[in-house]
């Protein structure tokens, strides 16, 4: 096997991990806030394609999809946490799992009502479809873009939380929301805009993946399935964790339809077990904090 | 609260009242079940109806085993179902093995499947267990799908018609039969409920229900929590495999999707429908779902919006299911003021 293949290989996996850090991201900066599960991620991404679609049969352009498809999902995100996740505050744990697992089921038909239940072809803008030579070997032009896209987002997301007064007060509330409370700050509002944001993760994920795979109403099944393995790996709640794991299991899965084809999807959830083996709390997850 | 005369003598409760009755159903709720499952035939629009609730019925009362009793969330049973149902399929299709033995294999290996899914998930607790158990499940999913010269990969496993089943004494049952078929797997549902029932009575199943409401107080106690978790969870697996070999029976293929997700959310909502940790909860939730599917159905290719839809209602509003609603009432008029 030449070096080049194997350099290629591992572009193509960064693009690949780049979505999955967009989704395990989402997923798990809700998780750290609210110690929810949002089990209708997957369909949210899923939602996040359509409405790129969408978007861009409206106005012509792909970047106005990308601008405008994860705002309108990160609305629908909040309308979700206010009117259907809000009342089961103070249940039991499992409670907004179930609904939001309910709710995957409703926007997965919902699309298929909408749009069909085939799978519909989106393609890369012109200005980025063609390939760039990296010196190794000739790479696809839109694989790129999207691994700059994720850094961008994840840049301002880092600026955000690290720099400003709202990140500062997103910390704190995931440390002790009670003594937010007693501080005067509006937890509830702050629990709205956190998962807003961590739905239009996901559904930004779901735009810059669609020309890279059809669009269809299943590809939040397997996105759920993944975004859920990179979260155990890197572990729960954790920001960096998110990251890297996203990376690695992108690169793994990559390098495995190298060489095994047959095992690529096998191999993300045997990694799962072996760090359930012997680091069951995630690379970057607090032992105790929910292994 | 319960009233002073409930704690100072239990006995001395008058015997009409519905918490006696909670008793008596309480006591019979296994040949209760049955008799149900007798007339279920003949009572559902439709053969083919009955038999579904008989084996999801079933696979919820193992799922329930753990969820509801024990109180660990999987979303990965359906690697259990379906390991049954290809074992059981795959021993006969491809080493000619009868179908006594073929039932047999398809529940040791489900129940061996859930030695190992359930030594890795029970690692973990609460929101991790849901996802961990959903991963691995899919793992199996995908191993499958690649070995298909032994499963059948996409297609599914076919080829295995089992028609008559020889019974000792001569005496044989023939599976082509929809009546036959019904009362032969209905036996097996039958000895997997009153096994489940004396679980729930014996000590283990104090155990079990003393970790669900508290897992801390309960490895206080002395209990091995880790241990009680896990044989719960082979338990449960070994139930939902069961459900999965009389499936294969019945369908004569196993179809890709039994170890889907799609199987795995089924068990859970028929669950939550019908009432989590309650006896009877399983099998109505079961019935509630297959008739809201064989209904909706009728008119609408999209059921599954109208699943979802009612699932997110009890989730929001009757949390407890119905079955489990129910007692709740039940309980309340009872310690009600004579």
């Amino acid at each position: 096997m030449d070096l080049e293949l194997i350099l290629m290989q591992l572009f193509s996996g960064l693009a690949l991990g780049a979505i999955l850090v967009m989704v395990a991201l989402g997923l798990t900066i809700v998780f750290g806030m609210l110690g929810i599960v949002n089990f209708a991620h997957g369909a949210l991404f899923m939602v996040g394609a359509y409405a790129g679609l969408w978007v861009a049969a409206q106005t012509g352009s792909f970047w106005w999809a990308l601008l405008v498809a994860p705002i309108a999902i990160g609305v629908l995100g909040m309308a979700i946490e206010r009117f259907l996740i809000r009342p089961l505050y103070g249940r039991s744990p499992d409670d907004p799992l179930l609904l939001t697992f309910g709710l995957g089921y409703v926007l997965v038909e919902s699309v298929r009502i909408t749009f069909g239940t085939d799978g519909i072809p989106f393609s890369a803008p012109e200005a980025l479809q063609g390939v760039v030579d990296l010196g190794v070997g000739y790479f696809p032009l839109y694989r790129l873009f999207v691994v700059g896209v994720v850094a961008l987002v994840l840049l301002l997301l880092w600026v955000a939380l690290e720099k400003t007064r709202f990140g500062l007060i997103v910390r704190a509330g995931a440390r002790d929301p009670l003594i937010m409370k007693v501080l005067g700050v509006d937890v509830g509002r702050l629990w709205l805009l956190v998962f807003g944001l961590g739905v239009g993760l996901t559904a930004l994920g779901g735009v810059l993946a669609a020309p890279m795979r059809n669009v269809s109403p299943e590809m939040g099944t397997l996105v759920l399935a993944e975004a859920f393995v990179v979260t155990v790996i890197g572990g729960m709640g954790s920001l960096l964790g998110a990251v890297v794991a996203g990376l690695l299991v992108g690169i793994a899965v990559s390098m495995t339809a190298l060489f095994a084809p047959e095992m690529a999807t096998i191999v993300m959830f045997a990694l799962m077990a072996l760090i359930l083996l012997v680091r069951p709390q995630g690379l970057f997850g607090r032992p105790g904090a929910g292994a | 609260m319960m009233s002073t005369t409930e704690l100072a003598a239990p006995g001395a409760l008058p015997a009409h009242g519905p918490v006696s009755a909670g008793r008596a159903l309480d006591r019979w709720r296994v040949p209760l079940t049955v008799a149900v499952l007798c007339v279920l035939p003949f009572v559902l629009p439709s053969q083919a109806l009955a038999v579904n609730v008989l084996i999801y019925g079933l696979f919820t009362v193992g799922f329930n085993l753990l969820f509801g009793y024990t109180g660990l969330l999987s979303f990965g049973h359906a690697a259990f179902f379906g390991a049954g149902a290809y074992l059981t399929g795959m021993s006969i299709v491809h080493f000619g093995f009868g179908w006594l033995g073929a039932m047999l294999t398809g529940v040791v290996g489900a129940s061996l499947l859930s030695a190992v899914i359930g030594a890795l998930a029970i690692r973990t607790r609460g929101i991790y267990f849901c996802m961990v158990t959903l991963a691995l499940a899919q793992l199996v999913y995908y191993l499958a799908l690649q070995a298909s010269g032994w499963t059948g990969g996409e297609n599914g496993l076919r080829g295995f018609t089992v028609a008559r089943a020889e019974l000792i004494g001569g005496f044989s049952v023939n599976l082509l039969d929809p009546l036959q078929k019904y009362y032969f797997l209905m036996v097996f549902a039958a000895l997997a409920l009153w096994f489940v029932s004396r679980v729930l009575n014996s000590p283990f199943g104090a155990a079990i229900e003393a970790v669900r409401e508290n897992e801390t107080r309960a490895r206080a106690c002395g209990f091995d929590v880790e241990r009680t978790k896990l044989l719960s969870f082979i338990l449960s697996g070994a139930l939902c495999g069961l459900a999965g070999t009389l499936s294969a029976l019945h369908l004569s293929i196993v179809p890709l999707d039994a170890l889907s997700v799609h199987t795995s959310s089924i068990v859970v909502m028929m669950t939550m429908l019908g009432g989590a940790g309650s006896f009877f909860g399983p099998f109505v939730g079961a019935l509630v779902f297959l008739l809201i599917e064989d209904v909706a159905s009728l008119w609408t290719s999209h059921w599954q919006l109208i699943v979802g839809i009612v699932f997110i209602l009890f989730v929001l509003f009757m949390p407890k299911g119905i079955w489990g609603s129910l007692i709740a009432l039940a309980r309340r008029e009872g310690r009600a003021p004579r």
